[in-house]
């Protein structure tokens, strides 16, 4: 199934990206190549197999809850692009 | 000191701990190696010259002293771009990342300080792991040491590089669908994905979680031994790490494989193989059987489809992995914004790369209501298949042995197109989607440029590879790396 351009928009609006008219043109050309060769798989006869969600058979290897040191405050915000009395600081949210 | 940067994190160990090299000497030459020649590389990114020699001095002040010191002691070591080390900048190669500073150490970083090896600098990789040519990244491209005009492969282009270029001992990469072994192939050095659930993934900055794997990249398999006692096991910090007893690996080497098992998959013998890399695949077989070692065929049927799959699989869980990139919390901000929407669209649009967007597509839309089955799910099921193969084909064989890649590092001016690109992968991507271990070892050169073999093994089984690794390479005989000097 070939994706329109219109289809690509909205991939585009649910991925929180954005391009130039002409990256549309390109992108909808690429990934229509990469869906059409991905289609290969409907030849896999899959009626009777289970999805795979995990690779190894042991899964969630949890430690005990005891509570460790984290990270502090400074340094939780030392890479935050904009930050102020120990808050990051973004654009306003509510109208 | 002459030509030490020439021996292998083994050999250089030891003359660390008998007091024979002080590693402060050591690193100095090692970083006055770099400047020399890594111009016309580009292995690394960013060095931590200051820092690497005050740990050095450190570490030559414990040797004098008499006091313990850990298994990787005053060795220099590379790490990749994508991870975490404290107070060091780590920017995934992506523009996105690059104001990026680490504020804690991810696990094997950890590991590698606590065995007192020097991390030496940062090397070079496709954006967020991305690519097979390490020509996606911000910074700069990587150039193969064997040869200028061609690619390093990717995207642990710049780890390989560096163990070709002889500018570090160990190098860690990480590998998605290929990103260690492919490079290794081309860079002729050795290189080693272990099992998924081997190493933990804490402080990877994640690409595609269920298949990434970090390991390491070095100029034998001895060193590879070295690395793996050093960097697997469980971690508190990485639930998916498998909570089983890790081997020393060093007592697989220089062990005999008579009687081995050794399959090889029909399948992976294709047209499209360069017919001077299958003509080093035979005689390299060859040498197996001269160790003694039966050689068996095997069949992976679903092969054809792992490129397929992962190319459902891995964008589906960059897609997600990459959604915690908004512009809030770290990393780059648009300054183009007039509300929160403009916030989180614009420094994504601005902050990631073309590749890097594709593969977010791709996953977004696989994800997206109404194409999940038909897609993601339909992935996850042949993924099941392409595990079942192994499993069945290691019922009768101890390890396998396929090509890494069906061509020699190619030309960066070579134009591919993505699909050209992705199947470069097509004889590494199946042991990731599979969870297994394999290796990539140089086995001989097609026009002076390298080739290697890969082994694959069962879950867990990284020692098998290392002792059937170390066999090959004894009857291979010496391996040189280009002269750069």
């Amino acid at each position: 199934m070939a994706l329109t351009r219109e289809e690509v928009l909205n991939v585009a609006k649910l991925a929180r990206l954005k391009f130039q008219p002409d990256e549309i043109e390109k992108f909808q050309i690429e990934l229509n190549d990469i869906l059409g060769y991905i289609d290969m798989l409907n030849e896999v006869e899959t009626e009777e197999v289970t999805a795979m969600t995990q690779v190894n058979s042991q899964v969630n290897n949890l430690r005990e809850d005891i509570v460790k040191e984290s990270l502090t405050v400074e340094k939780a915000l030392s890479n935050a692009p904009d930050s102020g009395d120990g808050a990051i600081i973004v654009p306003k949210v509510v109208g | 000191m002459e030509n030490l940067y020439k021996l292998s994190a083994f050999e250089i160990r030891e003359k660390i701990l008998k007091g024979e090299v002080k590693s402060e000497d050591l690193v100095q030459k090692i970083f006055e190696r770099i400047e020399k020649i890594d111009s016309n590389i580009g292995s690394f990114v960013s060095l931590r010259k200051e820092k690497a020699l005050q740990e050095a001095r450190t570490i030559d002040e414990k040797i004098k002293n008499g006091e313990k010191v850990g298994e990787l002691a005053g060795v220099p070591v590379a790490i990749k771009d994508n991870m975490v080390s404290e107070g060091d900048k780590t920017t995934a190669c992506s523009k996105i990342l690059s104001n990026y500073t680490g504020i804690y150490d991810g696990t094997v970083v950890k590991k590698l300080k606590e065995a007192d090896a020097i991390i030496i600098g940062i090397t070079n990789m496709d954006e967020f792991a991305m690519g097979s040519t390490t020509k996606t990244s911000i910074h700069h491209i990587t150039r193969n040491p064997w040869d200028n005009e061609r690619v390093p492969g990717g995207s642990s282009g710049g780890a390989a590089a560096s163990i070709a270029a002889q500018e570090a001992y160990i190098s860690l990469g990480s590998d998605t669908g290929g990103s260690i072994r492919q490079p290794a192939s081309f860079c002729g050095v050795v290189g080693m994905k272990p099992t998924y659930g081997r190493v933990s993934r804490y402080g990877l900055m994640a690409f595609a979680s269920s298949l990434d794997q970090i390991g390491p990249i070095a100029k034998k398999v001895e060193d590879i031994a070295l690395a793996m006692n050093v960097i697997a096991g469980p971690d508190d910090y990485d639930a998916t790490v498998v909570n089983c007893e890790v081997p020393d690996y060093t007592q697989f080497l220089n062990q005999d494989i008579k009687g081995m098992k050794i399959g090889v998959p029909k399948e992976y013998f294709i047209d499209g193989i360069n017919p001077e890399v299958r003509k080093i695949m035979d005689s390299s077989l060859e040498k197996f059987k001269e160790l003694g070692a039966e050689i068996v065929e095997v069949s992976l049927p679903h092969t054809k489809y792992a490129v397929p799959t992962y190319y459902v699989i891995a964008p589906a869980e960059a897609s997600s992995n990459l959604a915690r990139f908004d512009g809030v919390r770290y990393g780059y901000r648009s300054e183009n914004i007039e509300n929160i929407n403009d916030l989180y669209i614009n420094s994504r649009s601005e902050g990631f790369g073309d590749e890097v967007k594709r593969r977010i597509m791709i996953g977004t839309y696989v994800l997206s209501a109404g194409f999940y089955d038909a897609y993601f799910k339909k992935a996850q099921k042949v993924r099941a298949k392409i595990k079942d193969d192994f499993e069945k084909a290691f019922e009768n064989v101890d390890i396998i042995f396929t090509p890494v890649s069906p061509t020699t590092a190619f030309r960066l001016d070579d134009k591919k197109t993505p699909i050209e690109l992705y199947l470069e992968d097509i004889f590494t991507i199946s042991a990731n989607l599979a969870g297994i271990p394999g290796i990539s070892i140089p086995a001989g050169k097609v026009e002076e440029l390298p080739v290697g073999i890969q082994l694959l093994g069962k879950p867990f089984g990284e020692g098998e590879l290392i002792k059937a690794g170390s066999a090959f390479e004894k009857v291979r005989g010496e391996w040189e790396l280009p002269e750069l000097d």
